[in-house]
């Protein structure tokens, strides 16, 4: 910090509105197109899992250990391969959020219980109907717990992906300018950005999942 | 992949303040800095209000606030004021600048997970067990360290784990304040450009051979402390045959690292 300079300077933030946005948009970019991506690959890994046991083990092996490996460390590992194309912040948020979404995923059909099951057989369902209008619906609460976990996990991380250069953008693009320029304005404002996003999509998938299972709630009183 | 071997074999990367020695170090001091700083807050805490269950609610939540907060954000919300205490507090203002921002984001990332797992370890416990204990006349301190301590404490451990990983992996990020550990070979390597390949890579090799590492060797202390009777259960669960996990809120899991 220079010497003499306000901790918050509203007059830069008035000023650069519209860059603000723009690292805003980037930041959801970051955010929602990996989680987009998780989903699909976890719902298919975890309706396997559900019906090949077996692959449940190795499944959580892999995307545990990549879940495990630093975050800066996977990004910088691939911009020599994959250059600064989007693709190098993509690949490794997608996979961080695998191991979260496909846990939980699981957890929400193993949770139906067999005699729902057995009930939805008895009715004459289909493989195919009793896996989307039976199983599906009961396992919403579970998986949209961890659609949740995993959008807050990829918010903080896209926040690192802009250590790696301007082409990612994003809230942390500020933050790292920031810091670079001694200017206390840009990153705390980086900062708080990125907590408010992450507050809000938290807050937005709690409410999400009181409108999708409404029966979840219905008996605590609309808790 | 010849100038990443090179990188390890070349001896000047072996020795001094820039060496792979020094570095680890540097890591491991403010990592364990951070953890130790968060368990001595976190698991008197989580203790407490798992024994008497009062409070749960309001410390749970609070977790799940500090949860919700970017590892990048959170080491550079408190760096305007570590940077001017400097001055006053008398500390150097490089350590307010690249060690007190990281130390103080990294313990309060560390702190949900730990009060987390500690209160949902003892709330695990089996309430009956705890009455017997009661019963037996055992005071309060008793039942704490004789039954609810050793059977909660796989699932503790767990948290710690998760604490660690999470400690590890911002300790990394911390180095871009200019600051010592591994993560300095991935920022030095990003900004020589081309030339700096094998540094990046060293650099995440390094730190990810730390931290699998590291969640290895505690994941076998958590097998070690899991009791008997929970430990073959489990194992049969991880086999596949018996049943899949009951899966997880994500109370052990981090937000971001």
């Amino acid at each position: 910090m220079i010497e003499g300079q306000p901790l918050i300077d509203f007059g830069w933030i008035a000023g650069h509105l519209e860059s603000i946005g723009q690292r805003i948009i980037q930041h959801l970019q970051l955010t929602i197109v990996p989680l987009v991506l998780g989903i699909v690959i976890s719902m298919i890994l975890a309706i396997w899992a559900v019906r090949q046991r077996r692959a449940y083990g190795p499944i959580t092996a892999i995307t545990g250990l990549l879940y495990t490996i630093p975050s800066l460390a996977a990004f910088a590992v691939l911009r020599p391969i994959t250059g600064l194309s989007l693709l190098t912040a993509l690949i490794p948020l997608t996979t961080y959020t695998l191991l979260i979404l496909f846990r939980n995923f699981v957890a929400g059909f193993v949770a139906v219980p067999a005699d729902v099951l057995e009930a939805a057989e008895g009715m004459g369902y289909t493989r195919r109907e009793r896996l989307l209008r039976v199983e599906l619906p009961l396992a919403v609460p579970l998986m949209i717990a961890g659609v949740r976990l995993a959008s807050v996990t990829t918010i903080g991380l896209a926040t690192v992906a802009a250590v790696l250069g301007d082409t990612f953008g994003g809230l942390g693009q500020l933050i790292t300018e920031g810091i670079q320029n001694f200017f206390p304005t840009k990153y705390l404002l980086g900062a708080a950005l990125s907590v408010v996003l992450a507050f809000a999509a938290d807050y937005l998938f709690v409410r999400f999942e009181r409108l999708v299972t409404p029966w979840a709630h219905a008996r605590a009183g609309g808790r | 992949m010849q100038d990443i071997v090179n990188f390890f074999l070349d001896p000047t990367h072996w020795q001094g303040d820039t060496g792979i020695p020094n570095r680890l170090l540097e890591h491991l001091v403010i990592s364990g800095a951070a953890i130790l700083a968060a368990t001595l807050i976190a698991i008197p805490i989580g203790l407490y209000i798992g024994h008497t269950n009062r409070g749960a609610g309001l410390a749970i939540n609070l977790a799940n606030i500090g949860r919700a907060v970017p590892s990048y954000a959170m080491m550079v919300i408190p760096l305007p004021f570590t940077l001017s205490l400097a001055p006053v507090l008398g500390y150097s203002p490089t350590f307010g600048l690249n060690f007190l921002p990281v130390f103080l984001a990294m313990t309060f990332l560390a702190i949900p997970p730990l009060l987390v797992s500690t209160y949902a370890g003892l709330r695990s416990v089996d309430r009956d067990l705890v009455e017997a204990g009661r019963g037996m006349g055992l005071r309060e301190r008793q039942i704490l360290n004789g039954i609810e301590l050793p059977l909660a404490s796989s699932i503790i451990i767990g948290g710690f784990r998760t604490a660690t990983l999470q400690v590890i992996a911002t300790a990394t990020i911390g180095a871009i304040l200019a600051g010592g550990g591994l993560g300095r070979f991935i920022f030095d390597g990003l900004n020589q450009g081309l030339a700096g390949r094998a540094s990046i890579y060293a650099g995440a090799i390094l730190v990810s051979a730390l931290a699998i590492g590291v969640d290895l060797v505690l994941a076998l202390v958590q097998r070690r402390l899991t009791p008997i009777a929970l430990r073959t259960t489990a194992t049969r669960g991880r086999r596949g045959s018996a049943r899949l996990p009951s899966g997880d809120d994500g109370a052990e899991l981090p937000a971001s690292a």
